[in-house]
């Protein structure tokens, strides 16, 4: 992996310089228009030639004012600094500084003399913040993970000791795998909160459920992994079931677990992104689609790159528990 | 009282029937490994009928699978035009660009080892990303029509099908490299008759991930924004309107298209790697 920071650095680097150069045609025609409302001359002058005239033209003939594109107020593409500083904006800033940011909150329950109750209670997240609203995503996030692995490693267990069981399931778990589950999402938000369950619930299961069927096939692999030998020798043992599955199948299923777990949990957060659309009570698909409700590009760029730094970060975890795991087993990793 | 009952009694009935089949005598035949889930599957329907109606669960909260099958079977029509929109236009289309294109990407990326090393840990930071959050921005800048929908499929699929082509493109071993430089082979002679066959398995792998991830992007975009047709449209319309039986059609229809496109990409697979040890038997 060392080797690879300066071709990484690279691609970064081209990435980044593709999106500055992307921004010229993407923004070109506002800029103009927002500049000929300013008074300026524009080549062409009409607006109804500028309509027709190819977007390169434009760029090339009014070079003066292109290096609007980079800095408009909602443009179509935000350039890469401004994502950053919208950002920085809506955590940081927007935490320490915000009139309902953690900062002040939590110093108003310092003046008003410091008890556990009140600190729960007002000591807040800024709900504008994408601090709070990547946490609420967060913990559904991690709700569902924990329901659907657990749930799914139980079916798996169950799978491997009962040949009714695998025949009859089996098949189904498979074909589920194919089947947008997400599709399912909205009804179930809605469903649970017209029985009067809402807030973090039904996220969760959605969370689940798409973290489920990935579990289950991976460890019914993973359980059935120890080949006919070691069971014989579990046999000539005369080991039970149950010592079996403890001593024997769970740990050969562990780098199996592993893998499935980092498909399951980037597929728990896209389960709670997209619960979190129907029904706007935080998190960071609320965000995304009021975003898109008002075109605050940048802001929908932030709750992005905050989803992409979140599954970043459960999939990293999740490896770096792998490998300790997998050492301490003694497994060449 | 009686139904839920019934329903208790047709599990009992079912699972001992499949039990006694699973280990009976015809266990490994191929009827019987039809049979038993398929009647696992039926059992699951016919607890979901009797429950509903045993509970007397309202409509809006959870239909029984019958009146779900009536609906469908009513409004055809709609379900084929919606299923046109986000299967055949948007989903197919964006499938098809996005692999195509990954693939070529693949081939130059192999190309050239520092590209390799910089683009594939890219790739792969790529391909566990929540890429279905771009779908407000690409529907913003295509707008509501099918061209958004496929844009947000090119971008969901690209990555894991660049990241399998590429392990697929290393697989040949330096020994068969080496036997197609002493026939003389070219670049060129030895990418099309050693390498990509090669790398099938790997790009079939990549295809089947892709082909479920195409539905559920373009089923999710249409969720910020569409024609007024399409699966995720009629979804969110019919959800919005409590109308759960058209919500189930709907994923129902998805949900075929979803498994017979897999099932065509397995068969596919099939045809074109018979060679490779997991399609022996």
């Amino acid at each position: 992996m060392k080797g690879n920071t300066l071709p990484v650095l690279t691609v970064v680097v081209v990435i980044i310089a593709l999106w500055y150069a992307a921004c010229l045609p993407m923004n070109i025609r506002e800029v103009l228009t927002e500049a000929e409302r300013a008074g300026a001359v524009l080549e062409p002058p009409s607006p109804l030639e500028r309509r027709d005239a190819s977007t390169w033209a434009l760029i090339y003939n009014n070079l003066a004012y292109t290096g609007e594109s980079w800095s408009q107020e909602r443009p179509r593409l935000p350039a890469p600094h401004q994502v950053a500083v919208e950002l920085w904006q809506s955590t940081w800033v927007e935490e320490v500084h915000g009139r309902r940011g953690i900062v002040q909150s939590c110093s108003a329950v310092f003046e008003a003399g410091f008890t556990l109750e009140t600190a729960l209670q007002s000591c807040t997240f800024s709900n504008r913040s994408l601090v709070y609203h990547g946490g609420v995503t967060l913990i559904a996030t991690f709700v569902g993970f924990l329901m659907g692995t657990g749930l799914g490693i139980l079916l798996a267990v169950g799978i491997v000791h009962s040949r009714t069981m695998d025949r009859s399931v089996m098949p189904w778990a498979i074909v589920s795998q194919t089947i947008p589950i997400v599709a399912i999402a909205p009804m179930i938000i809605v469903v649970l909160y017209s029985v009067g369950v809402q807030g973090l619930l039904p996220k969760a299961i959605i969370s689940a459920y798409l973290s489920f069927f990935p579990v289950v096939v991976g460890m019914v692999k993973g359980l059935r992994s120890p080949d006919a030998m070691q069971m014989d020798l579990l046999h000539t043992y005369g080991a039970t079931k149950a010592q079996g599955l403890w001593k024997l199948r769970l740990p050969a299923s562990v780098p199996y677990l592993f893998a499935s777990l980092k498909i399951g949990i980037s597929a728990s957060l896209v389960g709670a992104i997209v619960g979190e659309l129907p029904v706007q009570k935080g998190g960071i698909g609320a965000r995304l689609l009021a975003g898109s409700y008002y075109g605050q590009t940048a802001q929908i760029w932030a709750a992005l790159f905050t989803a992409a730094l979140l599954a970043a970060a459960l999939v990293t975890i999740i490896t770096r528990i792998e490998r300790r795991t997998l050492r301490r087993m003694g497994v060449a990793a | 009282m009686n139904l839920i009952a019934g329903a208790g009694l047709f599990w009992l009935g079912a699972w001992a029937l499949n039990a006694w089949l699973t280990n009976g005598k015809w266990a490994n035949t191929v009827p019987v490994r039809i049979f038993v889930p398929l009647l696992f599957g039926v059992t699951l329907l016919m607890i979901w009928e009797l429950v509903v109606r045993g509970l007397q669960v309202p409509v809006v909260i959870l239909p029984p699978p019958s009146q779900i099958a009536v609906t469908l079977m009513g409004s055809l029509p709609i379900l084929w035009a919606d299923l046109v929109q986000t299967f055949f236009k948007g989903a197919l289309s964006g499938f098809a660009i996005g692999c195509a294109s990954a693939v070529v990407m693949a081939v130059v990326v192999d190309r050239y080892d520092y590209l390799r090393r910089g683009l594939l840990p890219v790739g792969n930071f790529m391909a566990a990303l929540p890429i279905v959050g771009t779908a407000p921005i690409l529907v913003m800048w295509f707008g509501f029509g099918w061209q958004s929908k496929a844009a947000v499929v090119v971008l969901m699929v690209f990555f894991p099908m660049l990241v399998n082509t590429v392990a697929g493109l290393r697989d040949t071993s330096v020994m068969q490299r080496d036997l197609m430089r002493t026939y003389g082979a070219d670049y060129w002679q030895t990418l099309f008759k050693l390498r990509l066959p090669a790398a099938l398995p790997f790009m079939f792998n990549g295809l089947k991930i892709a082909s479920t991830l195409a539905l559920i992007g373009a089923i999710v975009a249409e969720f910020f924004g569409s024609p007024t047709q399409g699966i995720g449209f009629r979804i969110s319309v019919a959800n919005g309107g409590l109308a759960l039986d058209m919500v189930w059609s709907a994923i129902l229809v998805g949900s075929i298209a979803a498994c017979l496109m897999y099932g065509l990409i397995a068969g596919l697979e099939r045809w074109a790697t018979f060679w490779h040890p997991s399609q022996r038997r």
